[in-house]
Formats: structure tokens, sequence, C-alpha cells
């Protein structure tokens, strides 16, 4: 196999707490709706150069929403990171500012209100990010090993052709980065309804088997308050019948290694292995959907380390990310045909028996180090920055899910 | 055209499937031989879909990459298109739009 070669060729941005970045990228925060057109206008004006907006739009405090912008500004991706806060919101910008600058990264803080109003605000984080741009082209670049990636998968606008094409080759690309020493992280329980007993005995622990099995359970009752299940309209007319039949698309993409522990978002696994992340709430519904989009749960992803997110798609998703690429697989060879520019990779040549899944799960993990080494991907290159983060609460996880 | 276990059309993921999976479309008229069982198709059935690969009595589980994914709610023959109308989840009802856009189960 190639891997080895091109694995030596990889290089990360170094951080303070040992990880590597594959990018290098200052984010643009907004702490409050409120916020949200000054952050903008800073953003539009960089333009081609690596400027994210992320934001959480609430005016009330959350928990989860702290711990999601703290681990995202964080993110061994992102090299410094400006707070947009209007001045009277609940957000804890102090707290997020000391955690970033405990980092070692560049960090500001435009308080609208203090600053002056919308135009004095925008040329002051316009400046602020020009030179923080000219710092970050400082941090000094190493050698990165395919076991200190993480990657994570997400499927959206699925079809029945996902679970028999792009699904099961991640899971063959996941059980490759989990022999090289990745970190792989699959998501969501909500998806796995149907599937509790062939999961739990993966698990590399009989306790962690269990928490597996609650975590489904604690899913399907969510869902169940809520009315729906996780499907969509798109999901029937494309041959998807149940959710059941929905989740073993779902769950193929996990490979066949064994899981290594169950996260919840902004848990970052230290070893390399076969991850599940629980992104249901805990508790009985209080603040909607567990995910209100894709976009949600590849924040999350995010969140937990992610360097790279495998997508999995049969309808024919556009989106990507702030922060981290998306590698678009695409499932359905008619779609591939239609929106080829947005597709990385074709895993639709599996139904035409132009390839088999053994075949592109090697494409794609070949398209991950190609990725890692700076190359964009589709998403990238178009444009695509897609960010989305909303009210959610969790309880922090058990002893008995990470046994490693 | 036909190799083992595999049409020009029709594709099993798993031996211990009920069903197939739809890989070409498939037009009225259209016949495909599986497991030497000839079956003629009298309507369009899309790829990703399924149709049965052996007749499959009322209750019985539908398996799908060896997994069930839910029960036959009324006989169904073999070459049938499996969808809404004759499978059920064990788990929860599936809601989908209507003709009119409005959500039913």
């Amino acid at each position: 196999m190639s891997s080895s070669s091109n694995a030596l060729a990889l290089q990360g941005f170094l951080r303070s707490d040992g990880r590597k970045g594959i990018r290098n990228c200052i984010i643009v925060a907004y702490l409050v709706e409120c916020a949200h057109h000054v952050a903008r206008e800073i953003v539009d004006a960089f333009r081609g150069q690596p400027v994210h907006l992320i934001g959480f739009g609430g005016c009330y405090p959350n928990a989860y929403a702290d711990r999601m912008m703290n681990t995202l500004c964080t993110h061994p991706n992102v090299g410094g990171a400006l707070l947009l806060s209007l001045g009277c919101e609940s957000f804890n910008r102090h707290r997020l500012a000391e955690h970033i600058a405990k980092t070692g990264r560049p960090v500001e803080t435009v308080v609208i209100q203090q600053t002056g109003g919308t135009r004095k605000s925008i040329d002051s984080g316009k400046a602020w990010v020009e030179r923080a741009l000219r710092q970050i082209a400082e941090v000094p670049r190493v050698p990165l090993h395919v076991n200190e990636l993480v990657v994570g998968t997400v499927c959206g606008g699925s079809d029945a052709t996902s679970g028999i094409s792009a699904n099961p080759a991640v899971g063959r690309a996941f059980d490759i980065l989990v022999r090289q020493g990745a970190v792989t992280i699959f998501e969501e329980t909500g998806e796995m309804i149907g599937l509790e007993n062939a999961m739990s005995a993966r698990a590399i622990t009989p306790e962690l088997g269990h928490e597996l099995k609650v975590s489904v359970e604690k899913a399907a009752h969510y869902y169940k308050q809520m009315g729906h299940a996780s499907f969509a309209p798109g999901n029937a007319e494309g041959g998807l019948t149940t959710i059941e039949e929905k989740s073993i698309g779902a769950y193929c993409k996990s490979g066949d290694s064994p899981i290594s522990g169950l996260i919840k978002p902004g848990d970052v696994p230290r070893n390399g292995g076969l991850y599940l992340l629980d992104v249901v709430p805990d508790g009985e519904p209080r603040f909607g959907f567990p995910n209100i989009n894709d976009n949600a749960e590849i924040a999350e992803l995010i969140a937990c380390g992610s360097h790279v997110i495998l997508f999995t798609t049969g309808r024919g998703s556009v989106v990507g990310s702030a922060i981290s690429p998306v590698i678009k697989i695409c499932a359905n060879p008619e779609t591939y045909e239609r929106m080829s520019d947005d597709m990385d990779i074709n895993a639709g040549k599996i139904l035409r028996l132009e390839a088999s899944v053994d075949e592109v799960g090697d494409e794609i993990y070949r398209k991950v180090l190609d990725v890692a080494s700076g190359t964009e991907s589709c998403s990238e290159s178009l444009g695509h920055r897609e960010f989305v983060l909303t009210y959610k609460s969790f309880e922090p996880i058990g002893p008995a899910c990470l046994p490693g | 055209m036909e190799t083992a276990g595999k049409s020009r059309k029709l594709l099993r993921i798993h031996r211990d499937d009920n069903v197939l999976i739809v890989v070409a479309p498939i037009r009225p008229g259209d016949r495909e031989v599986f497991d030497g069982q000839e079956v003629v198709f009298t309507q369009n059935i899309a790829i990703g879909h399924k149709v049965a690969v052996r007749d499959i009595e009322t209750g019985e589980k539908i398996f799908k990459c060896g997994v069930p994914i839910g029960s036959a709610k009324q006989k169904i023959p073999a070459g049938s298109h499996i969808h809404l109308h004759n499978l059920k989840s064990d788990y929860l009802a599936t809601y989908t739009l209507d003709k009119d856009h409005v959500f039913v189960k």
C-alpha cells in the first residue's frame, strides 16, 4: 500500500497542546446573533484567505455552547480567534478568551457597544485579523503521521444507494485508518436504532457495550418524544422505507473495527481507534431536535478534534464546513453525473459494477491523506464554510465510556 | 448476462437478504432472472429501491445487509417492489410527505 510513503510526506501545524493541524485558519466568532453582521463583514474582507466565520446566536447561556466554542476555537486547524460581542449577551466572552489565550493562540475580543458601533467594530476587527494572519504564518510545520489524524464521518441527503456503496466504502477507509492508529469517529445514535445488539458486541469491554446500547435507547426515547425518527421525505423517495434500513446505512460507515469508546460533543479521544459520538442530548427534550441539520453534526465531530470529515451523500449534499475540510463521497452514480463538481469521490462506481467496495475504500483513504497534505477538497475550493450551533444539554460521559 | 447472485439490474448485498437492490432503473416489461427464477416487472422501479427475492409472508422480517429492517405488512410476491405500502418499521413510524406535501404516517 502507498500509505506509508504518503504519511511521511505529511506536515502539520504544531499547537501548544501537541496536537497538529492540517489547516491554519483564523476564526471570527460572533457570541450572539446581534454581532453576526459585524463578524460577517470582517470575514468577507478576507475572501480567499483562511478566515472562517462561526458563532452562537443565542442570548441565553448554555454550557454545551460554551464547551463547543472552547473546543472549536482551540481546534488544531485553528491558529487564532477574533471574538465579536455585542456587549450585553449572556455568553461568557472573558472565559472563552482566557481559554484561547492559555493555548498561546492570538485572541482578541471586539465589544461592539464599547468600540462605538458597527463601522468602528468592523474596522477594528479587520485590522486585528490582518495582524493575526501574519502572526500565524510563523506557526512551525512539523512531520504529521497518520496516527495523529482524527477523521469523522457523517451522512446527509441519504438515499438507498448511501447504504450500499458510499457508506460501506467509508467503513473500509475507517478500517485502514484504525489499523494505522488514527482516531475515527462515527455517529449518530438516532440512526443506530434497531442495531443496538450488533454494535454492543463490538465494544472493547462489556461495560462499554452496555453504554453503547443505553445511548441508542436514549436516542430512541428522544426521537419518540419528538414524534419523528431521523427520516426525511427525501429518504423515502430514494427507496429507504424504515429507520432500521436507514440505520444500516449509517452503521456500516463504522467499518469492522472494535469500538474503543463512546464520546459526547467536545470530548477529544487521545488514543487511536473507533469511537461512537453520542449527539443526542441527555434528559427530556428541551431544545428540540438533537441536531437541526447535517452541519450541526459536522460541528460536533470537529469539536471532538476531527481534522477531516467524510460526508457520504446519495441525493447530493453540497455543504462543507468552517475549520475542517469536508470530503464528499457520492453514493449514487446518477447524482454524481449531475453534481460531480461537488463530489470528491464517486462511490456510485460500485453500483455500476466498475469498482469494488474495497477499491473505493482505498481511494477514500488516499483522498484523506491528500487533503491532509493541503490539497483542497471540492467543498473547500467552492468556498463552502457552513456552520451552525444551537442549544443542547449533556451530562459528562461515564467512566465505562473510555476504557482505553 | 446473469452471474452468480447478480442480474444486470439487481444486487443482493448479503446472503441472508430476502430483498434485492435495484442498481439500474427497472421499466415495465423488464425480465430479470435471479437464482434461476424469472420475474417480469409491471412498473417502474428506481435505483436504490428494493424488490422481494422470493414470496414473503405477512409479518415476516425483511432482511437487508443481513440485518432486519422491519416486517411485511402483507403477503409480498417474489419480484414485488418493497416500500412504505408493504413494509413497516418494528421501531418507529416512518413519516413522509404525501402528494399534497402534508406529513403522513
